[in-house]
């Protein structure tokens, strides 16, 4: 299957009074034709920094300082900006976690959904505003005729969800990136706006990459997972082989602290299980330690980790696609890149 | 609503909270959001009552409501077979001693001018525990040590710790003074899940310990599964089930439980989900729909919901619901 999104070796850096914030630091990932990539990672580890450098649009003081961004077989980082403004819209969509941000509240929803329509596939005001409507009841907004009237404060955080989900479909994007879509909603909302994501991928041929630090909202909803942890991708792999076997020390560490429903809450002799934790915490990023950057962390920590780098490379052990899985840990590579 | 034999810690009766909504220059009320409206619980010495419900359902309310952080519009409020609500500013002060707050956001909680040893000491330094401030800064050393801080970060301030560490921070404050109850507003919703572990590790270690009791509030079911020992279900502003972890967990009985339980997605890709997604949003405060609040999404909606407010009933020993579908009373008690 040919990839719409190709992302190598990318970086992306912010110069603050404290340092350099290293956010994305040779971070690669791929988005095949209609599938959903899940990038997930803890809070601060440059998944939203990731999503917004896709279209070169880092949040300022933000600059990318690397790496390749293949779109449908078009570069991106060598494009001109004018002509990569025709990707921007069309070509990916965004929805963000915080649609209430990232809506003008002086302007009605439905002029909202309606300006990318008027600037980018020149409709007239009338014909927008039907597809806007359109559009709404598309998203399963309610009595979407009367609602395009509505401003954004006279919505629920489910329905403006909704809302930033139309404007992204507005011109029929390849690839919606969907950074934390659900993460401030409740959980009842948050499955209504699942199940949408995974209608309209269908209906639409879309490609999704979806950002999460909820493993179950990937687990349910992803073909392929991406790991991250402190700006780059440690772990790539099909969603049911990282979930049944993650191979990086990370990833096992963050699936056995998440708390599943029907677990004892005692153990046989009657005393209180202990949640897994992973000890420690995130390392700042402007003073990333040597080395790996999980390794002040790692159970399994060689000697090696604490001063050579290890690449993302392809998992030999798990026969057919090479690129099928990928770690980026010296227990499954030696440092000169050879399996262990 | 109480396992007999057992003297509760706190009890509390019909609390309510309603907002006023003030409309135009002259501020007149043109209506009230009840955000809590009705309210009955119990929680029993060393228990882990879990507060569980969507956004908005009231639970920062009457938890706030509980601690007197603000008045309630009506209800009473025992804790310890004391009048919470009849207590003068000073009488207040020294029942504070044994109940403690813990908040949601590490980082508004904390002042950030304030040096970690000043925040976590003040509550000795009010209560005026131990002989000395000598003997109160070795208390704080070692109230630091206890949640896993080491004592040099006593001199230094909040911002230059991790959320993690923030919330052990504010952990070892709520516990300075042994007290008997702590509510916990959402502590560990805005950590991360590798640290949240740790954070909740801490806090059934330290009920083990010093017997604490705790009132949870939280939305993550998972969690509220490993530390329960009973679990309260809200709905705009009221409690739809009451029960055991177990009899939550294994047998919701409203159909809002049933459906919050479904709607958890599961870290386990290989499980397909049998899931009743509901349509529809919360319903304002402000305006609760009449007869049963969930009529609105409700999917097992029949005839008398929209009309009639069922009220909670103890189905079972210890399980109570509010649902029309649901059995009648086991033993034909029903709280108003
Ligand atoms: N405008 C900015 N200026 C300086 N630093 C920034 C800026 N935006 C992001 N960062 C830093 O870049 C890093 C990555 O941030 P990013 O928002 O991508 O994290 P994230 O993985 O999306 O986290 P979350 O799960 O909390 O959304 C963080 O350490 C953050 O502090
Ligand atoms: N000071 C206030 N004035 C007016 N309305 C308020 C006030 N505080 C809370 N409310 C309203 O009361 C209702 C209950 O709010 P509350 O914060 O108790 O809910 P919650 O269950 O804690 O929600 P969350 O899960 O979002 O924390 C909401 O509709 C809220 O808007
Ligand atoms: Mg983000
Ligand atoms: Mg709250």
């Amino acid at each position: 299957m040919a990839n719409v999104l190709e992302v190598s070796d990318l970086s992306v850096h912010f110069a603050t009074e404290r340092g350099t914030i290293r956010a994305v630091d040779g971070a690669s990932l791929r988005v095949a034709e209609g599938e959903t990539l899940g990038l997930v990672g803890e809070s601060g580890c440059g998944k939203s920094v990731l999503a917004l450098s896709l279209l070169r649009l880092p949040p300022p003081p933000g600059r990318i300082v690397g790496g390749r961004i293949v779109f449908q077989g078009t570069d991106l980082m060598t494009l001109p900006e004018k002509r990569l403004r025709h990707f921007r819209g069309r070509g990916i969509g965004l929805v963000f976690q915080e649609p209430s941000a990232a809506l003008d509240p002086v302007f009605t929803v439905g002029s909202q959904i309606a300006e990318g329509l008027i600037v980018h596939k020149m409709m007239s005001r009338a014909e927008a505003r039907a597809e806007a409507v359109r559009l709404m009841n598309v998203v399963r907004i309610p009595d979407a005729g009367r609602r395009v009237h509505d401003y954004p404060h006279q919505l629920s955080g489910g329905m403006l969800q909704r809302v930033m989900i139309a404007i992204a479909l507005a011109c029929r994007p390849a690839l919606l990136v969907a950074d934390e879509p659900t993460t401030a909603l409740d959980v009842t909302i948050q499955a209504d706006i699942l199940d949408l994501l995974r209608q309209l991928k269908d209906e639409y041929r879309l490609s999704l990459l979806l950002i999460s630090h909820n493993l179950g909202v990937v687990a349910e909803t992803a073909d392929r997972v991406a790991v991250m942890y402190a700006g780059r991708i440690v772990e790539e792999a099909p969603v049911r082989d990282l979930f049944a076997a993650p191979k990086h020390p990370y990833t096992e560490g963050l699936l056995r602290s998440v708390p599943r429903l029907g677990e004892p809450a005692r153990s046989s002799d009657g005393g209180r299980r202990r949640l897994p934790a992973i000890e420690g915490s995130v390392p700042d990023l402007t003073r990333l330690p040597g080395g790996c950057s999980f390794h002040p962390r790692c159970p399994d920590v060689l000697s090696e980790c604490r001063t050579r780098d290890p690449r993302l490379r392809p998992l030999t052990a798990a026969g057919g696609d090479p690129a099928a899985r990928q770690v980026a840990c010296f227990k499954h590579h030696d440092p000169d890149g050879r399996p262990r | 609503m109480s396992p007999p034999g057992r003297q509760p810690l706190l009890e509390v009766r019909d609390l309510r909270k309603h907002f006023p909504i003030r409309r135009g220059l002259l501020s007149r009320v043109s209506g009230w959001v009840r955000a809590v409206d009705g309210v009955s619980i119990d929680i029993f010495p060393g228990e882990t009552l879990a507060l569980v419900g969507e956004s908005g359902s009231g639970k920062t309310t009457a938890g706030r409501c509980i601690l007197r952080l603000m008045e309630p519009t009506a209800g009473a409020v025992r804790f310890d077979g004391q009048d919470l609500l009849a207590l003068g500013p000073r009488d207040l002060r020294r029942m504070r001693r044994h109940l403690q707050v813990i908040f949601q956001d590490p980082y508004a909680s904390l002042n950030p001018r304030m040096r970690v040893g000043t925040i976590v000491r003040e509550p000795l330094d009010i209560h005026r525990v131990g002989r000395n401030r000598a003997e109160r800064d070795a208390m704080t050393r070692g109230l630091l040590e206890r949640v896993g801080l080491d004592a040099s970060a006593m001199r230094r301030y909040p911002h230059e710790f991790s959320g993690g560490q923030r919330q052990r921070i504010g952990v070892a404050r709520a516990i300075a003074l042994r007290p008997r109850l702590i509510i916990a507003d959402e502590p560990v919703s805005s950590l991360d899940v590798s640290v949240q572990a740790q954070v909740i590790n801490l806090m059934l270690d330290l009920q083990e310990e010093y017997g604490v009791a705790y009132l949870f509030i939280a939305h993550d079911l998972a969690v509220v599964e490993r530390i329960a020992d009973r679990v309260a279900v809200m709905y705009l502003g009221r409690i739809v089930e009451l029960g055991t972890r177990q009899e939550i967990f294994k047998n919701p009985l409203h159909p809002y439980t049933r459906a919050l339980l479904q709607a958890i997605p599961i870290p386990d890709p290989t499980r397909a989900r049998e899931r009743t997604v509901l349509r529809g949003e919360l319903p304002s405060p402000a305006a609760p729909p009449p007869g049963c609040r969930f009529h609105t999404r409700c999917p097992v909606v029949f005839e008398p919901c929209a009309t009639l407010d069922p009220p909670l009933v103890e189905v079972a020993p210890g399980h109570w619901a509010a649902c029309h579908l649901v059995p009648g009373p086991a033993g034909g008690a029903s709280r108003p």
